[in-house]
């Protein structure tokens, strides 16, 4: 079975404005030496799709120096491989004002090429914002079975247990799985299950879809392709029950750092069977803990250089933590160093953040304390 | 066609590395695991890249199969090129007959036409056994300015230790005038490291008189480096200082693995000028319990720790259980370690399972010797092996409850 893949790098970008501000969406760092995107690219790699599209909108420099050659997904491939698709708009075509899109659907127009382009049946599309380790392999087997034109890949959510995301799409399906409606969610409302935003679409149904959202100005894939076509299509839903994040806000990618501190979790992420999540290989030498290091309950990266004290954290690649520091419940990200002496609590630092001797800093938990790249405190 | 190249390097990696025993067994010794995440051989081919010599030969013997795996097409060192890279350079069966590289200079002359497609002016010759960082452009450099037929990069050692080396005498100028091999009594402290450049036309006239000799164990140190002093070949010491060490043994295996460790360690693998790479695979990153305890020691990605780590090296994939203590040890990838196992002055070779509560090395403060488990072994429970004890079959431990 041929199956292409795309991925939205940007997508929900503003939902944490902090980190995405100099970055994509798809290169939020995540989870000690991951970026966002390499959760869809190794799912997709796993299901054995070797022909992925990445749709782009700004700031994609990290992205690009990130996926590199795409070698270290094993993409780097003479056919197919990883296909970076920057923005695109007709240079002499004024309609939309020269401005990039900002919606899924005018995305999807963007692309229409490469998808007209592509000789596979299927199309996997997936954001960046749902961390989750997938067998999208199964999801497609459901959808041909099914004779689908769309399947979306749903998740079960309970009102005031779980935390929906705003504008996340409730799904109605009936008892075969057939999608009979889609709705926005609003606070406070029901909601059973929301879609993933990871969908299998037949790419002679999507591309109908973009063409006809051309001739309509149609710009919401869901309100103007699903909901309106849902009677008429078949469209599927397929319940996927394992763990899945989904970042939504500073706080939120803070507290779902901190799940990767229980087994549970990292398990189903990391530690599935032949699925491993891949990576940019950064050649970091193994991490050494020196006499007087305290570590626990800590996910550490390799590359790091710990004298001190690290409880309830997570460190990337190069951290440094001083003599005498203490680091308690921080997200230090790549090459953080912090000198001696150093005090911090419910801290993110961002990329190359140095903070020097003696430093006391400390955010809660609901609201962590951020420190931009490349600052120095 | 071949781009030219000046300098072409070529790494002898055929050796069996005998005293190593149970990490050679089913592997050559440049492919034995060092510091958590490299192979031996990550050095020398680091250094090559790092000094921009793009064209390696890898000659290969015993044991290949993990040492061309592990190369492959040479990627993580940069050396995937299209003109140039890494070669793996097997023995082979010629016209006139097929044969095993007989030594390690026959080596070289078996692959004399691998030189020349490239042209080059320079041969490098090196041995795919030692740890250290080394800058070869800048020994070609000497090379070239004191217009040599070979130089021999030396180190200083110790006198009492100096008869442990072959062992260069040499004028002021750095010229050598005596070569001995494991002297009683040398008169020089400048060891060699077993890293050569010759001039291409020099070498290839030696290697050739060497192999038509059917008296020489065609060796470069035993036979080419004395036959070229007795000819009055201009042959040059090229000094260098820094980190170097032969880990041809358990001990100093080990002992280059402790290196690593500490608070200014005397091997730093953190140096972003100068950086080891490695073929490694993907792994979560390591996890440190709640309720272990993790001193002095290097740890790999992959590794969950819930007991204790002291003064250790540990591999990828390590996972060392509740109560489970580990010390002054090396732990190669993917060993588990069950609760309550106790590893003390030991080396695990990858993929072996220590069992609940056993114990493994010295029981004292002290060693009197670095305990051995074979790859892919599983320790019963609470089984003991002892200090100084080389594991290489699980029927050693059978044998032993049985007495």
């Amino acid at each position: 079975m041929e199956v292409a893949g795309l991925i939205f790098s940007n997508i929900h970008d503003s939902s944490i404005s902090e980190l995405t501000n100099i970055r994509t969406m798809a290169s939020v760092p995540f989870g000690c030496r991951y970026r966002l995107i390499d959760f869809p690219l190794s799912n997709m790699v796993h299901s054995g799709i070797t022909k992925i599209g990445i749709i782009t909108h700004n700031n994609y420099q990290s992205l690009m120096d990130h996926l590199g050659t795409g070698k270290d997904w094993d993409l780097a491939r003479r056919s197919g491989g990883i296909k970076i698709l920057p923005p695109f708009f007709n240079t002499y075509d004024n309609s939309n004002g020269g401005r990039l899109y900002s919606s899924r659907l005018e995305a999807l127009m963007g692309v229409s090429s490469f998808i007209s382009r592509c000789t596979e049946d299927y199309i996997v599309l997936s954001d960046c914002d749902g961390i989750c380790n997938i067998d999208l392999s199964d999801a497609i087997e459901h959808h041909v079975e099914n004779k689908a034109d769309l399947t979306i890949i749903t998740r079960k959510v309970t009102v005031g247990v779980d935390d929906i995301p705003d504008r996340s799409k409730v799904i109605v399906a009936d008892e075969n799985g057939m999608i009979t409606d889609v709705s926005t969610y609003i606070k406070g409302e029901s909601a059973h299950e929301i879609s993933t935003n990871i969908m299998i679409a037949n790419r002679m149904f999507l591309l109908n879809a973009i063409g006809d959202a051309g001739a309509h100005g149609y710009t919401d894939f869901y309100r103007d392709i699903v909901a309106k076509r849902a009677s008429k299509s078949r469209f599927f839903r397929y319940l996927y029950e394992g763990i899945f994040i989904q970042i939504t806000s500073l706080e939120s990618y803070f507290s779902n750092s901190m799940k990767l501190l229980s087994p549970d979790v990292r398990n189903g992420l990391f530690d599935v069977k032949h699925r491993p999540i891949y990576t940019k290989l950064r050649n970091s030498a193994p991490t050494r803990y020196s006499e007087n290091a305290q570590v626990c309950n800590s996910y550490v990266a390799d590359g790091c250089v710990i004298e001190g004290v690290v409880e309830n954290s997570i460190l990337f690649r190069g951290v440094h933590v001083g003599k005498g520091t203490v680091v308690k419940n921080c997200i230090l990200l790549q090459d953080t160093f912090t000198g001696n002496n150093v005090t911090l609590n419910c801290v993110i630092s961002d990329k190359n953040v140095v903070i020097r001797d003696g430093r006391m800093l400390s955010g809660h938990e609901s609201m962590p304390f951020f420190i931009p790249k490349g600052s120095m405190v | 066609m071949f781009r030219k190249k000046e300098c072409v390097a070529m790494l002898l990696a055929g050796g069996q590395g005998s005293r190593l025993y149970a990490l050679t067994e089913k592997n050559a010794k440049p492919a034995v695991p060092f510091g958590g995440k490299y192979r031996i051989i990550d050095f020398t081919l680091s250094n090559c890249i790092n000094s921009g010599f793009d064209t390696v030969g890898v000659l290969t013997q015993y044991q290949p199969l993990v040492l061309n795996d592990y190369i492959g097409n040479g990627l993580p060192w940069d050396l995937d090129r299209s003109y140039g890279g890494v070669k793996i350079l097997p023995p082979y069966q010629g016209k006139k007959g097929a044969d095993w590289y007989r030594g390690t200079a026959n080596a070289i002359y078996q692959n004399m036409q691998f030189i020349d497609r490239y042209d080059s002016e320079y041969v490098l010759i090196l041995s795919g056994d030692h740890i250290y960082k080394m800058d070869y452009a800048k020994m070609l450099d000497y090379h070239k300015r004191v217009n040599a037929d070979c130089t021999i990069a030396v180190i200083d050692v110790p006198l009492k230790e100096a008869s442990r080396f072959g062992i260069m005498s040499t004028e002021e100028d750095g010229k050598i005038y005596k070569f001995s091999e494991k002297p009683k009594n040398p008169d020089s402290t400048k060891a060699s490291m077993g890293i050569y450049i010759f001039s291409k036309e020099v070498l290839f006239e030696f290697l050739t008189a060497d192999a038509a000799d059917p008296e020489s164990s065609n060796d470069f140190g035993k036979n080419v480096i004395p036959a070229m002093l007795a000819a009055k070949k201009r042959m040059y010491a090229y000094p260098f200082s820094g980190y170097w060490k032969d880990v041809g043994t358990i001990s100093s295996l080990w002992e280059a693995n402790m290196d690593l460790l500490g608070e200014t360690p005397k091997l730093d693998l953190r140096d972003e000028e100068w950086r080891i790479y490695s073929r490694h695979e993907t792994h979560a990153p390591q996890f440190v319990g709640e309720s272990a305890v993790v001193d002095n020691s290097s740890i790999t990605e992959g590794c969950e720790i819930y007991g204790t780590v002291r003064n250790s090296v540990l591999g990828a994939g390590v996972c060392v259980q509740k109560g489970a203590v580990v010390s002054n040890s090396v732990i190669m990838d993917n060993v588990m370690i069950e609760k309550d196992a106790k590893i003390n002055y030991a080396i695990i070779d990858e993929e072996t399972t220590i069992g609940a509560g056993a114990s493994i090395g010295s029981e004292q403060k002290k060693a009197k010797g670095i305990t051995v488990i074979a790859a892919g072994l599983s320790i019963p429970e609470h089984a003991v092996v002892g200090d100084n004890e080389m594991i290489s079959d699980i029927a050693q431990i059978q044998m032993k409850e049985e007495m």
